[in-house]
């Protein structure tokens, strides 16, 4: 295990020692593109950064150009050019893990470890950082160490960890218990309470013919479970028939699962791994692929073992590899790819260019990955809970399924619940379920409103809690988050505004641009320095970010902000000032370097941002 | 051989098949502001200049394929306004100080900020901190103008087949960073003659002791809009 190497590397690593290492861990991997983020996160772990030799090494192997090493080394959160601790311990900046208090534990924790939030501890043991929603909102305040997750913290806890950390414990030495994430499924459907006979579905999909199958999936009416719902069916034959009978063809299975408040696709790989990889090999008979990648998000490191276990299985089950189930020709196997923690990954031909080796920037469209995709070949890209469902499709048939959910929206949905509930968990629904329904089951009857979708989706007051869900109505990926009455909605809309900056690619303008803006301008409001020129402005700038950005990021990073001041403008206006306009610029911060240089604090030496504050 | 069209503020454009609606516009001799866009080289999509309405949605005219019958809507007030935004933004962004950059006259984001009728920044400045790099004997990188529009990047790589450009970072944090051991232009293989060494559209990429070689005032765009800069540098020559 490579986290073991974390808490023995040497700290005063001479150039040879990372020379050997590097090559070590170059020879393990084939000497491609396709396995350049693999390398590099082996690196990180056994060097707590990529120094700048191992990327001029790897580069020199790879014949890749350093700029895309440096480029893909910067662009993930989980890689830096800077060491960062042996103990690399992240905590989880979710909204969901700040209503259960995570920023005042971690400000406890920074003081416990003597360290700045970002800044690795001089002796080069520790470093604490905030990082986006590590899906474990069920159960947080959460955080992870050297990748592994650690959920259920608190202030015990804490002083647990620090005591470890500074006795330089290795991980494998601390309790178990720490690291055992729960499934916490409280209400299951059709996907989560069947139990698999691996093969079953296959052996259907064979019996039936590969025709009779994809017929099948088209009758189901399945559609996409990331959020965006093309239909599956179509999904599948548009790559099933594009190039010849010769062109290579991928199945990849996007378990990037990064919207704040998503954890279905965690649980559905726990508990039902076999259906999830038997549904990418049925796409496979169907399609005539023969390699799958299940792109797993790094927040998830604590499946990788697990699920390498179950592929494994499979393997020797004669349910991957050469002549599936006997079946001449039928040759496929799952690799599984692990992510470095970058949201947009999560946006299919993004995920592909992550694949390849490359920032995770979103292509342009067309072509469509169905026909131009992994290494520029025919590609189907789907999410976790899409393949589930077609194993239960292919196994079942269509009828079943077909019958459950509405008219435009079939089966049911896994809906992962977290934030201020009685029962925060996995619940699975037939589709057209009301929020009335949920909040009930889940214990939140007073919510004040609810982020359904995540902070892509849309938040939905009290007084729209009849509205059900379904890709006609409130379309969700699975992120449900329920605040309390007692939630600051601004509070809500700067957390996911910070994330969307956080995650943006920076490839176009209004995105890297805009939703720093925005950024900027709600701080300088929820701060209390909004004017209602400031107000103008953001509303200008969301609706820019919205509606000329590249991709689905921009196109609903400005959601959060929209989606709430429609509900709720009194809020926002409540917060402004009553004159028109104040300046951006900070003029009593601008001073602070001058006041540091003379050692002066007096009042003199401030500046009121407007004539207003010294009246 | 039949032609196809589609219509574009209403004019009816030709085009043949496997060309953009930038393409297919520019050969009309109709300009849709771009930076990141230049025909010698793939289409970026990224600077989002040439944002036009597809049948009432938002797409980018240089990597959208014109097809047969559509209604593309170009040089409307609301369009305008969006690009006018989007070069503010990119104003802002960067440290561009017009009046100080050799590349004044010559520099295409401040033309398309002239063509847009752009009067000041609009939003806050982001006075972010970049490298300089002078390393080079004949060339100066000045990170501060750069735009992102990857134009160095592309021309390297796919014309000089050499790579020295890349863009490094995520989101506002971008930083363009050079091939070669140390980081530093100096150092790597570019040379004074290379086209990604002559392509930037602003002032991030310059060479040498020929920065005031045409008075300031006697400039490209200090004469010309770009609008016909543009059309007259771009569309294709006839037979």
């Amino acid at each position: 295990m490579l986290f073991i190497l974390n808490g023995s590397f040497l700290m005063h690593t001479t150039d040879t020692d990372i020379i050997a290492l590097t090559g070590a861990i170059l020879a393990r991997h084939p000497a491609d593109a396709t396995a350049l983020l693999p390398i590099l996160r082996d690196i990180q772990a056994a060097c707590c950064h990529i120094p700048h030799s191992a990327m001029l090494q790897v580069s020199e192997a790879l014949h890749i150009p350093l700029p895309q090493i440096q480029g893909v080394t910067g662009f993930y959160a989980f890689l830096s050019d800077q060491p960062v601790g042996r103990y690399d311990i992240r905590l989880s900046d979710s909204i969901s893990d700040h209503l259960l208090g995570s920023r005042e534990l971690g400000a406890y924790f920074a003081k416990a470890l003597g360290v700045e939030p970002g800044i690795t501890r001089a002796d080069g043991v520790v470093s604490l950082a905030y990082t986006a929603c590590t899906g474990l909102c069920d159960q947080g305040p959460a955080g992870l160490v050297n990748g592994h997750a650690l959920p259920r913290l608190n202030r015990q806890r804490v002083d647990e960890i620090v005591e470890r950390v500074n006795r330089q414990v290795p991980l494998t030495e601390w309790p178990s218990a720490w690291f055992e994430v729960e499934d916490n499924i409280r209400q299951t459907g059709l996907l989560l309470e069947s139990t698999w006979t691996p093969g079953a579905a296959l052996r259907q999909t064979l019996a039936r013919g590969v025709a009779a199958t994809l017929e099948e999936i088209t009758r189901s009416g399945l559609r996409g479970r990331g959020g965006a719902g093309y239909t599956t069916a179509q999904k599948w034959r548009f790559c099933r028939e594009a190039g010849t009978a010769e062109t290579p063809r991928y199945v990849i299975c996007n378990a990037d699962e990064g919207e704040p408040g998503t954890f279905k696709d965690r649980v559905l790989l726990n508990r039902q791994a076999h259906a999830v990889f038997e549904g990418m090999t049925v796409c496979a008979a169907l399609i005539g692929a023969g390699e799958g990648i299940l792109y797993l998000r790094g927040e998830y490191l604590h499946l990788q073992a697990p699920l390498q276990a179950v592929l494994a299985e499979r393997r020797r089950a004669g349910l991957l590899g050469r002549d599936i189930l006997g079946q001449a020709g039928f040759d496929f196997d799952i690799r599984i790819f692990l992510g470095a923690g970058a949201y947009i990954c999560g946006e299919e031909s993004a995920l592909i260019e992550s694949l390849e080796g490359k920032r995770g920037v979103p292509r342009n469209r067309p072509p469509y990955p169905v026909t131009h995709g992994y290494l520029n070949h025919p590609t189907v890209v789907n999410n976790v809970e899409t393949f589930a469902a077609a194993a239960a499709i292919a196994l079942q048939g269509a009828t079943g399924f077909a019958a459950l959910g509405t008219e435009k929206s079939r089966g049911s949905k896994v809906l992962s619940i977290c934030g201020d509930c009685e029962r925060p968990g996995i619940y699975e629904y037939p589709f057209g379920v009301s929020l009335n329904t949920v909040l009930a089951d889940c214990g939140a009857e007073s919510a004040l409103g609810v982020q359904v979708g995540g902070p892509s989706g849309t938040f939905v007051a009290r007084s729209e809690f009849d509205r059900t869900l379904g890709y006609e109505h409130l379309s969700t990926g699975g992120s449900f988050m329920v605040f309390g009455p007692e939630r600051d909605v601004l509070a809500i809309a700067r957390n996911f505004t910070h994330f969307f900056a956080h995650e943006s690619c920076g490839f176009c303008t209004p995105c890297r641009v805009g939703t720093a803006l925005l950024k900027n301008t709600l701080d300088k409001i929820c701060d209390g320095h909004g004017t209602p020129f400031d107000l103008v402005e953001l509303t200008d700038i969301a609706r820019l970010v919205q509606g000329t950005s590249h991709c689905g990021l921009g196109q609903t990073a400005a959601n959060p902000i929209l989606t709430t001041l429609a509900r709720y403008p009194e809020r926002y206006q409540a917060r402004l000032k009553a004159i028109r306009f104040e300046p951006g610029f900070d003029l009593d911060g601008a001073l602070a370097t001058a006041r540091a240089l003379t050692g002066r604090d007096d009042a003199l030496a401030h500046l009121a941002q407007t004539e207003t504050e010294t009246a | 051989m039949h032609t196809h069209t589609f219509t574009l503020d209403g004019q009816v454009v030709a085009f043949t098949e496997g060309q953009t609606l930038m393409e297919a516009a520019t050969a009309a001799g109709v300009y849709i502001p771009h930076l990141c866009h230049h025909p010698a080289f793939k289409p970026h999509g990224s600077c989002k200049l040439c944002t036009v309405k597809v049948n009432g949605r938002n797409c980018s005219a240089c990597t959208f394929p014109a097809q047969e019958g559509l209604q593309v809507l170009n040089d409307t007030r609301e369009l305008n306004e969006t690009r006018r935004m989007l070069t503010q933004m990119l104003f802002v962004e960067g440290n561009h100080l017009c009046p100080a950059c050799e590349k004044s006259g010559d520099c295409q984001l401040q033309a398309t900020g002239y063509a847009l009728g752009m009067l000041d920044n609009r939003f806050p400045h982001f006075f972010p901190h970049r490298q300089v790099d002078a390393s080079h004997p004949d060339i100066l990188l000045d990170r501060d103008r750069c735009i992102y529009c990857e134009l160095c990047v592309r021309a390297s790589r796919d014309v000089d087949g050499k790579q020295v450009f890349g863009i490094a970072g995520r989101g506002a944090g971008n930083q363009l960073v050079v091939n070669s051991p140390t980081g530093l232009l100096g150092d790597s293989d570019l040379q004074v003659t290379d086209r990604a060494a002559q392509v930037c559209p602003v002032g991030a990429i310059l060479i040498k002791r020929h920065g005031f070689e045409t008075p300031i005032g006697q400039r490209t765009y200090d004469r010309h809009d770009i609008r016909e800069v543009s059309l007259a540098r771009e569309v294709p020559a006839h037979d």
